[in-house]
């Protein structure tokens, strides 16, 4: 049994009549990178405020390391937060920010001195100390906040989005940078983003939240294999969405007829009485293109191909079934196989059962 | 029509323009201070007639009451700079971090308030409260705080309290400029690293309003040492304010040389002490007046 390093209990926060963060529980075991994934709105900033202790909590607990820290200034508590626009001090050179805490603690020059050399050093950042914060590029930012609340070796560090304001490359190379950093200086990370790729990519466990509520905490494999609310289906990674109506069910399979005439034979999250209206999800590569005939238990069906998405290793045909309009998202492998698909074609699309995703409306 | 009449047309609009400016600089401004400039290098003798001499300026120095006047006027001056600074920045800080965003413009007007009406009425509305048949007194006698009436007028704390009051606004206005562009999430970055109140102030707070103490410093600074009302009337017989000085030397004594020499030593070490301030804290008039 691994230590908790932090344990939020039964939070909820208002403001006013709107609740924006609503009765949220979750431990974070010591070590870990844990994501909080939410659209923007959700909630994320509100909850971190709350664990750093610059938000009052309504109601609930938080415990760092089995403390309570009701009551407890943000100056007091042992984790630190990377502000969503990192807030770097402008009037102070790179090594009075990184500095700034250690400071406060009353520690000796020297000291001090020799820990931010260390930490830029940590970071990549070697002999930057005495650098203006105007003076960096984006990247070179990121990792000084970074390394202003490591240096402090905080038992918890908190991040509010801190790749958001970084371009596309940069913020890919920062991903795994970030991952790598954690998993050297081995801190308890949690990770606040509405980026999907950039929980995915980095977390051991992530929190799908939505109106102020996690609708599922499960490893990022997990979260997009076995999603356990409608909402996880479609925000992490790509579904195609049906709507349906159950015609029969033997345990956890069901047959479904789609609201488009289809007969869908798909595994279910749960056993449902005939006629209950479903909605089925379905991932873009859980569909084979011109499956082979040979396949037992497939369901089948024609679609015409509107057009290629051409997207490296990432490559979708865009289609709709013969006789109705629902768009749908195939996944195109690139391996020459599929090169003769054209637009306009007709073509055969296979999924198994166990892909289905179906959960009751 | 070709490119240099459409040239000349302008520069010649632009001369009109700037004529009646230019006129109003030099008649209203310039030339008076150079008359005063000369009349100061000037004594009369007995007979009417008058001679270039350093006379008026040697006199400043030779004549402690002149100089310790001066040096009492600057000292408590600076005082007041400072004062007006420490009850300036928690009233800008509460105006622009602390209040609803939405009450920030009410505030601000309120701050203004006081400053609508002239400053002669402003310091008679403070000699009401504070004289000893005044409101204050009165209330104190009735509440048996005070069993006679304290002269509260005509003291050099009194004198102090009512030049803050009447520099406020201008130490107030540039500091609510210069805090409204601090964020607010280095104050919150801070205080997340383990600062507390003290050295969020010290580190964060005051280094980001620089520009706007400094400029609102040398605004109060030259004010006060430039204020004739409130020293005089607020301020007692025998404590004198340098511009009472120049007062007396221009309609008592009809010393008008003396009286410029006076006015332009103001000017000239006034200038010096700002700029020994600059120096001293570090600061250049151009990072200031950006
Ligand atoms: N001080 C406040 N007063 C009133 N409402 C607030 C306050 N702070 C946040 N909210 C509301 O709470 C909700 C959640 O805000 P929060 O900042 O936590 O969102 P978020 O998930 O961090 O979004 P983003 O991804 O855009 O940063 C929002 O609807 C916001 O309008
Ligand atoms: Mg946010």
């Amino acid at each position: 049994m691994m230590q908790i390093d932090l344990s939020v209990q039964h939070v909820l926060k208002r403001f006013g009549d709107f609740t924006a963060v609503n009765d949220i529980s979750f431990d974070v075991e010591s070590g870990r990178f844990f994501s909080i994934l939410g659209p923007s709105g959700c909630g994320k900033t509100t909850l971190l405020r709350m664990i750093a202790g610059l938000a009052e909590l309504d109601s609930g607990r938080i415990e760092i390391r089995g403390k309570d820290m009701a009551g407890i200034s943000p100056n007091r508590r042992p984790v630190n937060l990377i502000f969503q626009n990192l807030a770097l001090f402008p009037m102070m050179d790179v090594g009075a920010n990184i500095a700034f805490g250690l400071q406060r603690r009353g520690e000796s020059k020297s000291g001090i001195r020799e820990k931010v050399s260390a930490i830029l050093d940590r970071v990549d950042l070697a002999g930057f100390e005495s650098k203006r914060i105007d003076q960096l590029s984006g990247g070179q930012k990121q990792r000084v906040a970074i390394a202003r609340c490591l240096v402090l070796e905080p038992a918890v560090l908190l991040l509010d989005e801190p790749l958001g304001a970084l371009d596309l490359k940069l913020r890919e190379q920062m991903k795994v940078e970030l991952k790598k950093l954690q998993a050297k200086v081995g801190t308890t990370f949690v990770y606040i983003t509405h980026d999907q790729s950039e929980a995915l990519v980095m977390s051991d466990y992530v929190a799908v939240m939505n109106h102020g509520e996690f609708e599922q905490i499960d490893t990022p494999q997990n979260l997009y294999s076995r999603p356990q609310t409608p909402f996880v289906a479609q925000f992490v990674g790509d579904n195609n969405a049906w709507s349906g109506t159950i015609r029969n069910c033997e345990g956890t399979v069901g047959e479904i007829e789609t609201d488009d005439g289809f007969h869908f034979r798909s595994e279910l999250h749960q056993p449902l009485p005939v006629g209950a209206a479903v909605d089925l999800f379905l991932r873009p590569e859980s569909m084979l293109i011109q499956p082979d005939p040979s396949l037992p238990d497939l369901n089948r069906f024609e679609v015409v191909v509107r057009s290629t998405l051409f997207d490296g290793a990432n490559s979708r045909l865009l289609v709709h079934p013969v006789n109705a309009e629902t768009e749908l998202l195939v996944a195109l492998p690139q391996t020459h196989q599929y090169d003769y698909i054209q637009k306009d074609d007709t073509i055969e699309i296979g999924w198994a059962t166990p892909s289905g995703i179906c959960f009751p409306k | 029509m070709d490119k240099n009449g459409m040239h000349d047309r302008l520069r010649w609009g632009l001369l009109l323009f700037l004529t009646p400016v230019f006129l109003w600089l030099v008649l209203l401004i310039v030339l008076p201070q150079i008359d005063l400039l000369i009349m100061s290098f000037r004594v009369e003798s007995g007979y009417g007639d008058s001679s270039w001499s350093l006379y008026n300026y040697r006199q400043f120095f030779e004549e402690p009451i002149y100089w310790l006047t001066f040096v009492r006027t600057a000292v408590y001056s600076v005082l007041v700079t400072f004062l007006t600074f420490v009850v300036a920045l928690p009233v800008a800080f509460y105006i622009t971090k602390v209040v609803h965003p939405r009450f920030q413009g009410f505030l601000t007007v309120l701050l203004l308030l006081p400053f609508w009406v002239s400053e002669l009425v402003r310091v008679y509305g403070w000699m009401i409260l504070l004289r000893e048949s005044g409101v204050i007194n009165h209330f104190l006698l009735r509440m048996g705080l005070l069993q006679q009436p304290v002269e509260m007028l005509y003291q050099d704390a009194t004198m102090i309290m009512g030049l803050v009051y009447t520099s406020m606004l201008f130490m107030v206005v540039p500091l609510i400029s210069a805090l409204e562009s601090l964020d607010n999430s280095l104050i919150e970055a801070a205080y997340d690293l383990g600062a507390n109140m003290g050295s969020i102030l010290y580190k964060i707070i005051i280094p980001h309003a620089t520009p706007g103490i400094v400029s609102g410093s040398i605004v109060v600074f030259m004010l006060t040492l430039g204020n004739y009302l409130t020293p005089n009337l607020m301020g007692g017989k025998n404590s004198l304010w340098f511009t009472e000085q120049i007062y007396n030397q221009f309609i008592a004594s009809f010393n008008w040389n003396q009286g410029s020499a006076f006015g332009f030593l103001l000017l000239f070490l006034s200038s010096v002490i700002v700029w020994l301030g600059l120096k001293l804290t570090r600061q250049n008039l151009r990072k200031v007046v950006q």
